[in-house]
Parts: C-alpha cells; sequence; structure tokens
C-alpha cells in the first residue's frame, strides 16, 4: 500500500491551498484525490469574478483563482494529484479507499488526511415545496454547471428561490445569457448575498426581489409552468391571502448548502450542531487523530479567500504532523460561541505551552451594525474586535495572538456585547 | 447640494457610501474603506461601470465552454450588447488564461480575456 | 420501433400488474406485446407507493385482494432469488396504542389466520420495544413475519424484463385510443402507433382502467384516483429508525399512516389517502404533508424532520366494487386486472396466474419449451466486495467511474440499465434502475451527468432528453451548431 504523508479528499480550493501548504511546511509526499475531470472544483463554474481579494490581493475569476491554487502545486514532485477518482471510504487508521476507471479500486495510508470535499446544495426536498415534480427545478450551482460548462440552459423565464450568492449570481447570468428572470424570493427579511451583488446581479437587471416572501407551490405537471408565491409572517410561515402566481419555465434554488460529510461521519468523525462539519481545533484537527479538515466541508463559507486561508492551516499541521514536528498541546479550551454569534470554528482549542495564535471564524446569528466582538475566559476580556457591520451571511474572522491564549483555561466564550 | 447612498460594488466588503452632488456632479464621498470605493462612487453617478464574465464557445477544448472576464469595467448599458456577441464568439483551443479573446470589445477600449487556460484534448 | 401487429395478446399498462401478466403470459407459446403509453414502465401507480410486500391479513376473506396477496406474497419470496429482485423481508407491525386498537388487532389476527397468513402474532409493549426500540407509543402490535420492502420499480422492470426475454414485446410510448370489436369481441386495438391485431386484451390500465374498459364497450365498474403523499428522509439520518414496516391501526380508507425503511436504507413517512377526481394530479400539497407528519409523530414522536430529501404522491386506483376488478368482463376477449390499489404490490404474481387462467378460458394455452425465468443478477457497484469491484472495473472500465455520489452509483451501472431490454430512455428511469439520483442531493450533482449519458447512449441531443413523460425536457440548448 503507498504511504503518503498527507492525503487530501478534494481537489478544489480547500484541498489545493491544503496541498500547498502542506509542501511548505516539509511533506514529501502529498497526495490529492478529486472526484471531477479536472482540478478546482466548484470553483471552475463561478465564473464570475470577486475572488481572491484577501489570498492573491487581486480580483479574480473562480476559474482564474483555481487556476492560481492550481499552478502553485502544478510540477511539484511532491505533489501528487489524481482526477476522476472518487474516494469511497476514510477509515480512522487513515486508510483511504478509492476508484476510477484506470487503477480501479485501491487504498492508499496516510500519514495524515485533511477532509476537503466540499459542501452541497439543498434542495427542495430539504424545504418539502409543493408540487408536482417536473423537469425545470434545478438547483442553482446544478444549472450554473450547465450553462457556464456544458453550455446547455436550464430554462428561459426564470423564477429564483433565495437570494444567497449563489441565487443572485445566477439571476445575472441567466439575464446576461438572455433568459428572463421573472423574480428572485427570499423567505427572510432581508437577502442573505453580498451587497455587491445586489447591486450588479438584481438592481442591473431589473430584477424584482420579493423579501419575506416564499413558494409555496410548483406549478405544471411534466415542465415547470409557474411558480405560486406568498408573504411569510415573522415565524416565516405562509399568510394567506397574499398569494399570487409567477409564469415561469424554471424554477432555481439557491436555498442553502450542507456540509458533504458522509465520509467523515463513515469514518466516526464528530460532527459539530449547526455547521453540520467535523469539530475541530485550531489546527483542524478533527477528533480523529491525524485526520484533518478545513473549507466548506466544516463550515460553509462566502469567501474562497476564507477557505483557503482554513486551509492553510490544515495542511500545516498536518504536514507537520506527519514529519513528527507537531508541538504537543498541554491545555483544552473548549470555545463557546454566545450573545449573537451563532456558529463559531475552531469549536476546541488544543494548545501548546505558551499558546499558539488562533484564527476565529464566527457567524453572526443576525444583521447589526457598530458592534463589539469580545472574546472571554472566566469573566475576562481577552480580546474585543469593533464590526461595523455583521450579517448572517458574512463570516466574522478574528485573530488571537499567541500571548493571549497562553491566558486561557477550559473555556472561553466569543459573542458580542451587549448594547 | 444633494447626497445619495450607495453600495460599493468593488469587492465582497460592499461599504455603505455616501456620495455628494453638486449641481449634479460630484463632490465628495464618505463612508470607503479605500481608494477603488472612492472611484466606484464617482464613477456610478457620472458614468457607471461594470466588469462583464461570460463564456464564449470554444473548440478542441476539454470543455465547449471558455470563461471569459473583462480586462477592466466596461459601460453598465453596454454589458447587455457585449455579452450578447460574446455569446456567438468560437475560438479554438489551446488558450491560456489571460490570453486576448476580443480585443476592443465593440469599440469600447477593452479587451475580453480568458478566465481560464484551456489545453486542446486532441493534441 | 418494430413490433407485432398481429398478437395473441395485447396487455394494456406497464405498471407491476401489466409487466407480472406480461411474465405470466410469456411462459405460453403466445404472442404478447404490453402496451405503456409513458415513455418507460412502471411511471403510474408502481412508481409511488409504500412499497410493502403485504402479509395479507387486511382484506376480507374471500376477496381477490385477500387470495392474491396470500398467493402472491408467497410467489415473490422465490420470485426474488429468480429476478433478483430489491426485497427485505423486514416483517410488518400494526401498532396499537390504546385499548380499542388493542382489542382491533384481535380481529386482524383472526381474519389473517383464515386468510391464511403464516406465523401471525400479538406482542406485547415489551416484545415491540425490543424489535423496534422507537415505537415508544405501542401498547402491542400485530407481528407479520411474511411481509416485507420492496423495491416496486425494479420489480415491474425485472417482470417486463422476463417477458421480454422470452419473446413478449413492451412498446411504450404507445396511447390506446380505442376498439375494433366484430360480433361484440374485441379484435383490434387502436393506439397512438397504429392498430394491433389482438385476440385478448388485457386491461392493467391503473387509475385509467375505467376509461380504457369505457373503449371497450364495459362500463360495469369505475375507477376513483385517491392520493397519498409521502415523505422521504436521508438515510444517514434515518435508517435506524424503525427495521419493519410499522402500521398504525387501519381505518376503512386505507392501512393508515405508516413508518418504514426501504429497501435502501430510507425512512419514509406516509401515505395519507384523499380521493380526488383527476387522474393525473400527483402533486404534494401542504396539508397532505402537514397530515402525513402528524401520522407517523402517533407512532414515532421523534422524527428526523430536517433530513427529509423528497416528496413525492401516488394515486391509487380505486374501484367501485370495493374489491380487485380481475377476469373476464362483459366483453368477450377483454380481461381486466383493474382498481388494484393496495395490496396489489404484493398480489401483482398472483393476480398474473389468475389472468393467465383467464386468457386460457379465451384460447388454448400451451406452455413454452425453453422458458427462461432467471434473469442475470444487476451488478450493483455499491453492494459489491472490494474484489468484486476490481474485477468489474478490469472488464468495463465505466463501473469505476462514479456518477451518482450520494448512492454510489457508476457509469457502467447508469450505461447497462440503458442498453438493457426495456432499458431506461429518461431520467427518472435511469433513477428507477440504478439508484443514481436518488440519495440526498436527489440529483442535483448527478442529474445532469445523467442526461448527458442518456444522451450519448440514445444517440439523441442532450435538449431532447426527458426526465419522465413526453413534455418534460430538462435543458434548453444555449446555442445554434
Amino acid at each position: 500500500m503507498e504511504l503518503y504523508d498527507v492525503v487530501i479528499v478534494g481537489g478544489g480550493p480547500g484541498g489545493l491551498s491544503a496541498a500547498y501548504s502542506a509542501y511548505r511546511n516539509g511533506a514529501k509526499k502529498i497526495l490529492v484525490i478529486e472526484r471531477d475531470r479536472e482540478l478546482g472544483g466548484i470553483l471552475q463554474q463561478c465564473i464570475h469574478n470577486g475572488f481572491g481579494l484577501h489570498h492573491f490581493k487581486e480580483e479574480l475569476t473562480g476559474p482564474g483563482y483555481a487556476g492560481r491554487c492550481i499552478a502553485l502545486i502544478q510540477d511539484k514532485p511532491e505533489i501528487r494529484t489524481l482526477t476522476d477518482t472518487m474516494v469511497l471510504s476514510v477509515s480512522k487508521d487513515k486508510k483511504v479507499t478509492a476508484v476510477n476507471p484506470e487503477r480501479g479500486l485501491f487504498t492508499v495510508q496516510g500519514k495524515t488526511v485533511i477532509l476537503t470535499m466540499g459542501c452541497r446544495e439543498r434542495t427542495r426536498g430539504a424545504i418539502r415545496t409543493a408540487g408536482e415534480r417536473p423537469a425545470g427545478v434545478f438547483t442553482a450551482g446544478a444549472a450554473q454547471r450547465m450553462v457556464n460548462m456544458e453550455g446547455y440552459l436550464p430554462g428561459k423565464k426564470i423564477v429564483i428561490l433565495g437570494s444567497g450568492d449563489i441565487g443572485l449570481i445566477m439571476a445575472r447570468r441567466m439575464s446576461l445569457e438572455g433568459c428572463k428572470v421573472q423574480a428572485v424570493c427570499e423567505i427572510c427579511p432581508y437577502s442573505n448575498g453580498l451587497t455587491r451583488n445586489m447591486v450588479q446581479c438584481l438592481y442591473d437587471f431589473d430584477i424584482p426581489l420579493y423579501l419575506s416572501h416564499t413558494i409555496l407551490k410548483i406549478k405544471g405537471r411534466d415542465r415547470v409552468e409557474g411558480v405560486t408565491v406568498a408573504k411569510v409572517d415573522e415565524k416565516m410561515q405562509p399568510v394567506p391571502g397574499t398569494e399570487f402566481d409567477i409564469e415561469c419555465d424554471t424554477l432555481l434554488l439557491s436555498v442553502g448548502l450542507i456540509p458533504e460529510n458522509e465520509l467523515s461521519m463513515a469514518a466516526g468523525v464528530e460532527i459539530a450542531p449547526f455547521t453540520n462539519g467535523p469539530r475541530v481545533d485550531q489546527r483542524r484537527q478533527t477528533n480523529l487523530p491525524g485526520i484533518y479538515a478545513a473549507g466548506n466541508v466544516v463550515h460553509v463559507h462566502d469567501l474562497v479567500d476564507f477557505v483557503s486561508d482554513e486551509a492553510e492551516i490544515a495542511g500545516k499541521f498536518a504536514a507537520l504532523e506527519a514529519q513528527g514536528n507537531l508541538v504537543p498541546a498541554v491545555n483544552t479550551v473548549e470555545v463557546s460561541p454566545v450573545n449573537g454569534i451563532r456558529t463559531c470554528v475552531p469549536q476546541v482549542l488544543h494548545l501548546p505551552e505558551g499558546g499558539e495564535p488562533v484564527r476565529l471564524f464566527m457567524r453572526a446569528g443576525a444583521p447589526d451594525r457598530k458592534v463589539t466582538l469580545e472574546v472571554k475566559c472566566g469573566g475576562e476580556v481577552l480580546v474585543k474586535k469593533i464590526l461595523p457591520v455583521v450579517k448572517p451571511s458574512e463570516m466574522i474572522t478574528l485573530d488571537i495572538p499567541a500571548a493571549k491564549t497562553a491566558l486561557m483555561h477550559d473555556k472561553i466564550t466569543v459573542g458580542l456585547q451587549a448594547k | 447640494m444633494e447626497t445619495k447612498v450607495m453600495n460599493c460594488i468593488m469587492c465582497p466588503m460592499g461599504c455603505e457610501m455616501t456620495v455628494t452632488l453638486e449641481n449634479g456632479k460630484f463632490a465628495a464621498v464618505t463612508g470607503n474603506s479605500c481608494p477603488r470605493g472612492a472611484r466606484y462612487a464617482e464613477s456610478e453617478v457620472t458614468d457607471p461601470r461594470r466588469m462583464l464574465t461570460t463564456t464564449v464557445r470554444i473548440k478542441g477544448g476539454l470543455l465547449p465552454l471558455l470563461p471569459v472576464v473583462s480586462a477592466d469595467v466596461l459601460p453598465k448599458g453596454k454589458i447587455a450588447d457585449c455579452a450578447a456577441y460574446l455569446r456567438n464568439v468560437v475560438v479554438e483551443a489551446p488558450v491560456q488564461a489571460g490570453d486576448v479573446i476580443v480585443p476592443d470589445i465593440l469599440g469600447l477600449g477593452v479587451d475580453i480575456v480568458a478566465s481560464r487556460a484551456m489545453e486542446n484534448v486532441n493534441d | 420501433m418494430d413490433f407485432f401487429k398481429e398478437t395473441d395478446v395485447v396487455v394494456i399498462g406497464g405498471g407491476i400488474v401489466g409487466t407480472a401478466i406480461l411474465r405470466e403470459l410469456s411462459k405460453y407459446d403466445l404472442r404478447c406485446l404490453l402496451v405503456e403509453k409513458e415513455p418507460d414502465v412502471a411511471v403510474g401507480t408502481t412508481k409511488a407507493n409504500s412499497a410493502i410486500c403485504h402479509a395479507g391479513f387486511d382484506a376480507p376473506t374471500g376477496t381477490w385482494k385477500q387470495k392474491t396477496n396470500v398467493r402472491g406474497n408467497a410467489l415473490y419470496h422465490q420470485l426474488q432469488e429468480e429476478l433478483d429482485l430489491d426485497i427485505k423481508w423486514t416483517g410488518s407491525l400494526v401498532v396499537a396504542t390504546n385499548d380499542e386498537e388493542i382489542k382491533h388487532l384481535q380481529v386482524l389476527l383472526e381474519r389473517g389466520r383464515a386468510n391464511g397468513v403464516p406465523g401471525l402474532e400479538i406482542l406485547s409493549r415489551e416484545e415491540v420495544l425490543a424489535k423496534e426500540p422507537n415505537l415508544v407509543t405501542a401498547q402491542a402490535a400485530l407481528w407479520a413475519p411474511t411481509a416485507g420492502v420492496m423495491w416496486p420499480f425494479g420489480c415491474a422492470v425485472a417482470f417486463a424484463q422476463c417477458a421480454v426475454q422470452n419473446g413478449a414485446q413492451v412498446i411504450c410510448d404507445c396511447a390506446v385510443t380505442g376498439f375494433v370489436k366484430e360480433d361484440g369481441a374485441v379484435t383490434v386495438v387502436n393506439t397512438t402507433n397504429g392498430a394491433i391485431q389482438a385476440k385478448v386484451v388485457v386491461n392493467a390500465a391503473g387509475v385509467y382502467a375505467e376509461e380504457i374498459a369505457k373503449l371497450a364497450g364495459d362500463d360495469s365498474f369505475t375507477i376513483t384516483p385517491r392520493k397519498g403523499e409521502y415523505i422521504l428522509f436521508d438515510k444517514m439520518a434515518a435508517s435506524s429508525l424503525v427495521y419493519s414496516a410499522i402500521f398504525p391501526c387501519p381505518n376503512e380508507k386505507s392501512k393508515g399512516i405508516m413508518v418504514c425503511t426501504t429497501t435502501h436504507g430510507n425512512t419514509f413517512i406516509g401515505p395519507n389517502a384523499n380521493e380526488q377526481a383527476s387522474k393525473e394530479d400527483t402533486s404534494v400539497t401542504p396539508g397532505g404533508m402537514n397530515e402525513v407528519i402528524a401520522g407517523a409523530r402517533k407512532l414515532i414522536p421523534n422524527l428526523p424532520m430536517g433530513a427529509s430529501i423528497t416528496e413525492f404522491a401516488g394515486l391509487r386506483a380505486v374501484s367501485s366494487t370495493g374489491d380487485f376488478i380481475l377476469g373476464a368482463s362483459g366483453v368477450p376477449g377483454f380481461i381486466n386486472a383493474a382498481g388494484i390499489q393496495s395490496p396489489g404490490l404484493a398480489a401483482a404474481p398472483a393476480i398474473a396466474e389468475v389472468v393467465a387462467e383467464a386468457v386460457g378460458r379465451e384460447m388454448y394455452l400451451r406452455k413454452k419449451t425453453g422458458w427462461n425465468g432467471r434473469l442475470p443478477k444487476k451488478p450493483a457497484f455499491n453492494r459489491m466486495t472490494a474484489s468484486e469491484k476490481q474485477k468489474m472495473i478490469e472488464k468495463n472500465k465505466l463501473y469505476g467511474r462514479v456518477i451518482c455520489r450520494c448512492e454510489t452509483v457508476t457509469e457502467g451501472e447508469i450505461v447497462d440499465a440503458i442498453h438493457q431490454p426495456v432499458g431506461a430512455c429518461t431520467v427518472d428511469g435511469v433513477k428507477r434502475r440504478t439508484r443514481a439520483g436518488m440519495g440526498r442531493c436527489q440529483g442535483g450533482f448527478c442529474g445532469p451527468r445523467v442526461t448527458q449519458i442518456l444522451a450519448r447512449e440514445l444517440g439523441i441531443p442532450v435538449e431532447k432528453v426527458l426526465k419522465e413523460r413526453q413534455g418534460s425536457e430538462l435543458f434548453y440548448k444555449k446555442f445554434e451548431e
């Protein structure tokens, strides 16, 4: 059985960034396994720009960002990549079994494994929309791939449910392809997308946005013929009497992303509530020794730049562990999100003597302005940061210097200061 | 004097900016976090512009489509025309990322370039 | 497609009943043709039901329902191996949650014994909980060990394939438009694909059996569609919820809203039972879903509602007689297999025997020599051992490319499902045969890939590939060639 320092499951931006970081941190034998026909993951279908400002200090398209990540690992004898290869299982003892048409079924042994499988889209079934099951109901991502990579349109007259970034981006994309986007419906009273996408994807194309609205029913038996829309109350329940119909041949769903953790769960990786991804420490190690996780498989990100940042952390520590250079942890600290912070990754810190720099990735529970984020331990505020704007859709990051982490014990909380 | 509130779209931060206009002309901006924001604010009230990303067809590549991006912002009012024009453009693989696919699109002074490389699978 | 224009028997309807009948008739020296109005078989009631192979204690003793159910159940125990059918013999429980329902269990038990159902017994609360720890509301239950959960579309396809292997034909996209009669007897079936001569016609047209019968001049019954809605859960989230098929105490309309885990490990809840005028409306409704959830919660209070992956509805073909309508009608040469609601799936192979007997009364039936009742095993990649997988990929590389990630279905299985006899020609047809698209992402990733594979294998453009019925094209061309 082939032995690798680091085996990486998934060749999207997370996997590629992890591979590059593992290489830079001394790993000598790295394997990246990708199920698609080429590296780059979902970025290859995200042809719009807006990627890379943090990580590459330059605005790139999705394929552009993927290209940069690929270029960084290409032609490095230490890094081997396999495409068109599906990982079927990862075991606790870091054996990774995969299959592809050329090699058939094979198993490799990792000294460490990094899980970077990304996420998938929620479907119609998850939101239980009434109606028939006609052709013409697609997740936004599936439609995006057909339009941007395969050369087919999902329809001509479009309604989009969900105003997350994917929904907004697809509204513009379909408009540029000459389709008519009839409406975007959003069950929340606010958009879940970036402001810039609201402006350039909806306002620029005069596409109506119905906030606090949902789709009650999909009409049409064989192909979508329209949708029935209704206003929702504060509890997100439809308000009787507010129903109206919109004609369309296609419904695109952008109703959330779910970290894809079937492999992790089968391996015995502990999954955290709310993020629905592995519970990881600041080094992105899961509860299973030597198995790391990073990117959208841990928690859904809004910016690929943060995926890369996080994957670099995982890549670094996986490489150090593979070489036997991991500084042992002596102090375990639980991280609890409180007061307006809904999720925080990492969920636990395993700190060495003298502490270690830690970056927290958080999501807020509701939109707010001018708030103070606090990290507390035993009633004492360790770190503070003033945030001009918080939105549930936008990740909040906070760097904690090593010296501050050295002061932590048992448990810290991260939350917004009461106003 | 007139003020306009707008969200910057230059990057994902989406700063909320207040633009002051004097006699319909750009005078000042507040709320931006960087010079790009200031430039955007001025342009948005005088000559709004947008980046364009779309695809052109490609022959001989792994995929039938090649993603492309405008090398710079284009007049907002011309975006739809440019997209329609690009729908009918066909190129041949191989292509390198950054290759000019359409120079000076519709005489607007902006090149359309490839977002990614694509090898010729028949080579 | 070329098909028999002169036949002995035309079977109308490619559901579980029609295909089972075709297979039964293929045992005899007959020219048999099955016509199905949709592009694929198993797209009506057969595709949306509880998938239960009932034990047979529900139906009143002496009815067709009772006789064919008990016999059909026994036949499946044998057919499973011959046709490589997916059936999990889980047994079923009818759960009583109060004294009155406990009394009713006794009624069911006695009826079941009279019906000839083997192994029935009433279990105490403790015995129920030992079998099914999540049935916390149970006070007692009727245990029927011979019940099972099946893969209904797979069964229908296998019946059809077995029939085709023995010389019968299946023609899809072929709707019956009328009949020609001579001396009162049906002699010709007019279809959208032309006229077909037939000595005997078998009506297995599901909810449309009434319309077909009327076209032939038999207006002795009506069929009312009764909708049943279902919610299906992700297997990761719910596979350990229940093991057997769990029913509440039945009412007069239906066996009630059940909780069950499919042959592939997805738990589902449903169905409700609402009569409607439309024979086309298979929409799920907000009210119906709430009804299903409320009903299932009576059995299992703690349902993983966040893990639902799809909802669907099917139409039961409820006859005006209250029983299956089987055998000769008032019209010579016209045989009914109509009004087949529950337990029709379990009863289908026995219904086929009854129909074959009826055909035998119309014409001389001679057993074919060399009839082959066995189908080759269908290779399912995710159920193979490592060495079987390796061998399969060595034989056919396409078995090394996983297309459906949720269910680990390979390109090899999909291509085989397309090219098999009675092969898949639609995306949903591929799904029913291979499970590609049946998992948690519901075809989000693999749907477009399956569409492209279908286009390639069938030699048609992507924009012509159907999801299910005519008019269900999935994609439009982005530009002209």
